[in-house]
């Protein structure tokens, strides 16, 4: 168990105001926040790398607050790697276990391990320089895990990766949380990321956090408007998944496609899903008719809640449509969506 | 493709500035016949004042390492209240004419002032010995040393030592094991360029130490008492030794550093 208590810090030009987060062990914790929103300031500070004004950092029974980062076991992952270019690959791997009484047999071990599950066997005697994004970061990982940290802290780990490499390291954290009781919190800007990896999350914003929850409520229920603008994706479900359809609660609806990397969400925009007075005779696959329960105001938009079998749909409307549709709480109304503007994960 | 106008101003200024460097050296460096070389380097007070510019030279950028090291690492990796200021302070002695140096030490080191009267009470005399050539080198050598290793120190990313200090290591073993070994070269390059700079002192050091004698210092006596023809092999032998000191320079600082 991870928890942060009232946490302050002042530093030049910048501060985060009274976090408190509760990280269960061996979970997959995300941060998530716009550029700027604190979330590096926060990782260092748990890891002791940045001072802390005031409140608490407990790390399973032990409060920490105050301790030197070498004292702490946690190990941090950055985007840009942070690899010691004057080392190989098995001696940046090894590094930290030259400060952890271990013996040499059990190294070897673990060293062995390390090289196995993140496939660097190959690569030991390189230097960093000769390493592709994806098996500096890999290399990276194996440095922070070789030392059985109890919490580690991923920086946007994936973000400079290309898109290949990504979904390469993406798979091997999933596989090293899997296969340790290490307690992971990631930093990511990327959704996708955050619903294929995590169960719960916090987001961020100018020093402070916004709302944590689990993924799905925190994209499902935003709880400030800075969240629900910050995810976006408005419309998004926990869906089983038959051939080519999806089934929500007991709606279903149809891919047109065999659902890719599944780990069961669909998600739509809001402005995907258009409304019409009758049914729509085109090329949109999926088309309903529901009951509006909401209509606000969005500034230039209106959002409009729909719900079918209660399943509830937020359409983006311009106003001109509002009145031309005469949309109204309580009134029936059709909506359709192409297939090609859903989302799985 | 015809060239601009602009281009042949450039390479016209380039062979100017070219020549007006290397002529004098050239002329300097082949005016002295190698009998006359030869004969130069047996002379004692010659060897003796090459070595002591050398070993004094060499003592004052070994201070500027001992003390200079840690300077450098605060000014690459904090900010903190005063600091631009604390940057003009270590600029000062470049930007200070040379005699007022050695004016301005002996002031501190003279008998009207404490630092000076506990000095000759420890017995350590400044005024015309190699401690007093010394201090004196060390003052101007000091900002090219720190300069330089800060750059180099600014070029190690501090996520480097962030991750060292989380896998275990102390502020001390991530210094030796990680940052010392990513900065050395810079070191090395600030203690040449240190060392360069107090090797050529003259006006500084004349006024705090005429004897014991350095190669400068030498150079301009024999100038002043017997004329061009007899202060140019010891010249010669000054710059042969400069060169030295700046072809190792080149190549530490042209040799790519691995990069992350």
């Amino acid at each position: 168990m991870i928890t942060v208590e009232g946490l302050n810090i002042s530093l030049p030009g910048f501060r985060l105001r009274d976090i408190n987060l509760s990280i269960k062990e061996n979970e997959f914790f995300i941060l998530m926040g716009p550029t700027g929103a604190g979330k590096t300031v926060l990782l260092e500070a748990i890891a002791g790398l940045i001072p802390v004004t005031s409140g608490k950092i407990i790390i399973g029974k032990n409060e920490v607050t105050r301790l030197s980062p070498e004292k702490r076991d946690v190990s941090i992952v950055y985007q840009d790697y942070a690899l010691f270019p004057h080392l190989t690959v098995q001696e940046n791997i090894t590094y930290g276990l030259h400060f952890h009484r271990i013996e040499k047999h059990q190294a070897e071990k673990r060293l062995n391990r390390m090289l196995e599950i993140l496939n660097l066997s190959p690569l030991q005697d390189r230097l960093p320089i000769n390493l592709s994004g994806g098996e500096k970061q890999r290399v990276a990982l194996a440095r922070a895990l070789i030392v059985n940290p109890r919490l580690l802290l991923l920086d946007e780990p994936l973000s400079a990766l290309d898109r290949g490499f990504r979904e390469e390291v993406r798979n091997a954290l999933k596989k090293l949380h899997q296969s340790s009781n290490v307690t992971f919190l990631m930093v990511t800007h990327d959704f996708a990321e955050a619903l294929s990896l995590a169960e719960r999350a916090a987001i961020m914003d100018k020093g402070r956090i916004e709302q944590t929850g689990s993924i799905e409520d925190i994209f499902q229920r935003p709880g400030s408007t800075f969240v629900a603008d910050f995810v976006g994706m408005k419309n998004l479900f926990a869906a089983q998944f038959r051939d080519t359809r999806a089934i929500i609660k007991n709606l279903e609806v149809e891919l047109g496609r065999q659902p890719i990397n599944s780990h069961g969400y669909i998600a739509i925009r809001p402005e995907d899903i258009v409304i019409s007075k009758e049914a729509l005779h085109s090329s949109m696959r999926n088309s309903f008719l529901g009951t509006v329960i909401g209509v606000f105001d969005q500034g230039f938009y209106y959002e409009v809640h729909i719900e079918v079998k209660n399943v509830i749909f937020k359409s983006l409307i311009t106003k001109r449509s509002l009145l031309e549709l005469k949309i109204l709480e309580g009134a029936d109304i059709f909506f359709s969506f192409k297939s090609t503007a859903i989302h799985n994960f | 493709m015809k060239r601009e106008p602009f281009f042949w101003v450039t390479i016209s200024c380039g062979l100017v500035i070219m020549a007006f460097i290397l002529l004098p050296l050239i002329e300097l460096m082949t005016a002295p016949s190698v009998s006359m070389l030869k004969e130069t380097i047996k002379d004692k007070d010659v060897v003796r004042s090459i070595w002591l510019s050398i070993y004094t030279a060499g003592s004052a950028a070994l201070i500027s390492f001992v003390f200079g090291t840690p300077l450098a690492y605060l000014l690459a990796r904090s900010e903190f209240r005063g600091k631009r200021l604390v940057e003009g302070i270590i600029d000062l002695p470049i930007v200070i004419p040379h005699p007022v140096v050695g004016i301005a030490i002996l002031s501190v080191a003279g008998k009207n002032h404490w630092i000076g009267q506990l000095f000759s009470e420890l017995g350590i005399r400044i005024m015309g010995s190699v401690t007093g050539i010394i201090i004196v080198l060390t003052f101007v050598g000091l900002p090219f040393y720190i300069n330089a290793v800060r750059g180099g120190f600014e070029s190690i990313s501090p996520r480097l030592e962030k991750v060292s200090r989380s896998l275990g290591a102390s502020m001390f073993t991530t210094f030796f094991r990680i940052t010392f070994p990513l900065a050395w070269r810079s070191m090395l390059v600030g203690i040449i360029m240190c060392s360069a700079r107090a090797i050529s002192e003259f006006g500084a050091v004349v006024i705090v130490a005429y004897h014991p004698m350095i190669a400068p210092v030498m150079i301009y006596e024999r100038f002043e008492a017997y004329g061009l023809k007899y202060s140019q092999p010891v010249a010669v032998w000054l710059v042969f030794i400069c060169l030295v000191l700046f072809l190792i320079l080149r190549m530490l600082t042209l040799r790519k550093p691995k990069e992350a």
